[in-house]
């Protein structure tokens, strides 16, 4: 565990040439009467971990709901603006959001997993995507996704067992499975370690760190350190505005922007 | 006095106590360092308990014992062999002293007088019945004096019980005002007095089941003792001939099985109806529904489960037994060419479907309220992974409401199975045996409210019958809700 800690705050290199899988633009959302964003330019490139951060209701979490649409499930939330998946506008009228949220997966601040087994909570996305042919292919979806969300030797001897059953940690890496299982393109996170342990925060924070290989991942957190070890990209939010947006190690080091400064160094947040 | 006015008196008494422990408690100062260790207004409640508690239990007590030693006395003072002589039991003689007592208190003070010890009854009587107190005949001489006793008794007992329950209600409360002190533990009392409070109203609540359910008990073994159990239980034909009740001939058929298969029936039907509509307006409300239309639809579903159901008998009666009827007239007249309705105007069909209207709101109110309980966490799951909202419904919302939602049915069953005005109106009052949902049946409930209106004696297997039914009715919903709460607890142990 030591040593795959140290290779973390060193922080693999940025690669500049990566192409842009999701790019926002001027993305406002109003809650009601009361305006969340405020115009939010960013774009997110592939296969490397894009960190938001900031103090809270600066609107992070909000920008990563825009993403996948989920703000569509609260009724007074109205979003304006363009964000493109590929070049493609997620919020044209003709877009399936369904199909949408399937390309686009999240994992959210509390682990959730259904009130089912381990096995139904991994192979749900499959199953209702119709993803496998038969039931072999469906078998093999989820170990698959067990394996890779690193939580299958510690339950392959339980799968029908609840997901619920399991410990925090565990129950979060289930649903990081239950998401990975649909082969999304984009992994959303919504503070996916707040409520784990440091131990399961560590397990949770090394897998981020190898699904960026498969994965584009957005990540929103309050841990500084957090966000230094896992992402290759911060943002900063503050007040519905992203106030700066670079690699990370330059943001944690010499940021441009007064206010990030001052959030990073615990003057406010 | 009246017990009210003592009543009063306690309360008054504990006010003023209370007022002044309060205004005490706030001039306690700081000694030896320590701080008053209650607030006024707990020493206020602590001398309003000391008043209140003691006092009324007392009123309570003897407002209960006196009547009963009063009876006690006057059934010792009784002449021997007088009863037996005057042909009545000690019951009725009891009965007769005491209109007598009645009597006596409604006479004006000066023909009161007039009436002693010596006065012989027959004197008495026309007095009595000129201020409307109708006495028995086979009233006695010596029952006079004995009446005359009673009434003293219970006046001095009336007036003791003033005194030493104001007494009381006084002492109490300056026993509270004299402990006062900055160290009292005035707060830790009331708490006291909270809790005991809490523990009472929750027992009584189960007494009085136990109570009735005993009395119920009681009743139906009596009931048994002259109808064999096995001819109730399995017998197949009702019919209880109140023409021959008291005769001490035959005793007539209780049988259950067509009052039970009606029950279960009409409850059967009425749940085929309300389950699905309800469950979907559920559904509907909880997961379709914006804000507005929810505030909107919810209370006027609920209006329907305040509509009492007397007036859904009324509705079943005039508007949904005829439309039936006529429609199946309808339906066999183009079928056949015979004009004639198989449906009959009171039938199983229109009692449990107007029944399922009735039960509508029940369901969809309770498992609105679980299935709105369900974390937003696993819906958002769900939707997250590009679940339909129809699917998330499906797969992740019902089976984790399920439980509630079964408990809601088992309740919205038991109601099913306690219903009456409905079936009255709609199926009909007569115990067929049938499968045939277009035919008239009745229920249990019905038959008890007819076994019961009857005016029999409550020593006649005709009226003792529906304790026998009510205690069957009672074991059946007591399944139910045992059989909710294993489901319950079974599921809550797996997904918790």
């Amino acid at each position: 565990m030591d040593m795959s800690r140290a290779t973390f705050e060193k922080g693999p290199a940025v690669s500049q040439d990566k192409t842009i899988k999701m790019a926002s633009k001027d993305v406002t959302v109003h809650y009601g009467q009361k305006q969340a964003l405020n115009g939010i330019s960013l774009d997110i490139k592939e296969r490397q971990v894009t960190a938001l951060i900031g103090p809270s209701g600066c609107g992070k979490s909000t920008y990563l709901r825009c993403l996948n649409r989920m703000n569509d499930t609260i009724d007074t939330a109205k979003v304006d603006g363009k964000i493109l998946l590929d070049g493609e506008n997620i919020y044209d009228p003709d877009l399936d959001v369904v199909e949408l949220r399937a390309r686009v997966g999240m994992v959210f601040q509390k682990p959730n997993p259904f009130p089912k087994s381990i096995w139904e909570n991994v192979a749900y996305g499959p199953k209702i995507h119709g993803l496998a042919k038969n039931k072999d292919q469906l078998e093999e979806i989820v170990h698959t996704s067990l394996k890779r969300a690193g939580l299958y030797k510690e339950v392959k001897d339980r799968l029908d067992e609840p997901g619920t059953g399991l410990s925090g940690g565990q129950q979060q890496r289930l649903c990081i499975a239950r998401a990975i299982a649909v082969s999304p393109e984009v992994i959303l996170m919504d503070e996916p370690c707040s409520a784990l342990d440091p131990i399961a925060t560590a397990t949770v924070e090394e897998l981020i760190d190898e699904l960026k290989q498969n994965f584009t991942i957005v990540i929103v957190t309050h841990s500084m350190q957090q966000a230094a070890r896992v992402s290759q990209v911060t943002a900063m939010f503050h007040l519905g505005d992203l106030a700066e947006v670079g690699a990370t190690e330059k943001m944690f080091s010499n940021p441009d922007d007064k206010r990030t400064q001052d959030y990073i160094t615990g003057r406010f947040g | 006095m009246s017990t009210s006015i003592i009543i009063l008196i306690v309360l008054l008494v504990g006010a003023v106590g209370g007022y002044a422990a309060y205004q005490r408690g706030r001039q306690l100062r700081i000694e030896r360092g320590m701080r008053p260790h209650s607030r006024p207004i707990y020493h206020a409640s602590y001398v309003l308990s000391w008043a209140w508690v003691p006092s009324l239990l007392l009123l309570g007590t003897w407002l209960i014992a006196s009547p009963i030693l009063n009876e006690i006395q006057i059934r010792n003072a009784f002449p021997e062999d007088a009863v037996a002589e005057a042909g009545l039991t000690d019951d009725l003689a009891y009965g007769i002293v005491e209109s007598i007592g009645v009597g006596l208190r409604s006479l004006p003070e000066d023909e009161r007088d007039q009436i002693d010890e010596d006065t012989p009854i027959e004197d008495a009587l026309p007095l009595f019945r000129q201020y409307g107190v109708a006495i028995a005949s086979a009233s006695q001489d010596w029952m006079l004096p004995l009446a005359i006793e009673s009434n003293i008794w219970s006046t001095v007992s009336r007036w003791a019980m003033t005194i030493v329950v104001v007494l009381f209600a006084a002492g109490g409360a300056f026993y509270g005002y004299r402990n006062i002190r900055t160290r009292l533990r005035a707060r830790n009392k009331v708490e006291k007095v909270v809790n005991v409070t809490l523990i009472v109203a929750s027992s009584i609540a189960i007494m009085t089941t136990v109570g009735i359910v005993f009395s119920m008990l009681f009743e139906s073994a009596d009931f048994f003792s002259r109808v064999s159990a096995w001819e109730f239980f399995f017998g197949t034909t009702w019919e209880p001939r109140f023409s021959a009740a008291g005769s001490g001939g035959e005793t007539g058929q209780f049988g259950l099985i067509p009052l039970l298969a009606g029950t279960l029936y009409i409850g059967a039907v009425a749940m085929a109806v309300a389950v699905p509509i309800g469950l979907f307006a559920a559904i509907y409300m909880a997961e379709y529904a914006d804000n507005r239309t929810r505030s909107v639809a919810k209370p006027l579903l609920e209006v329907l489960a305040g509509i009492p159901t007397i007036v859904y008998g009324f509705f079943a009666l005039v508007t949904v037994g005829p439309f039936f009827r006529d429609l199946s007239a309808q339906i066999s007249g183009l079928l056949t060419g015979n004009y004639s309705a198989f449906i009959q105007a009171q039938s199983v069909l229109t009692a449990g479907c107007v029944m399922g209207i009735m039960l509508i709101p029940f369901v969809s109110s309770l498992s609105d309220d679980i299935i709105t309980s369900v974390p937003r966490s696993l819906r958002d799951g769900s939707l997250g992974l590009g679940a339909t909202r129809s699917e998330t419904v499906k797969r992740v919302i019902l089976p984790a409401a399920l439980p509630g939602i079964v408990s809601a049915l088992l309740l919205t069953a038991s109601r099913a199975i306690g219903e009456t005005m409905i079936v009255v109106l709609a199926a009909g009052v007569a115990a067929n045996l049938t499968i045939n949902p277009f035919e008239a049946m009745t229920t249990i409930t019905v038959k008890i409210v007819q076994q019961l209106t009857g005016d029999l004696e409550f020593t006649s297997p005709q009226t003792l019958v529906a304790f026998a039914l009510g205690i069957t009715l009672f074991v059946i919903t007591l399944c139910l809700n045992v059989y909710a709460l294993y489901i319950v607890r079974k599921y809550k142990e797996q997904y918790e």
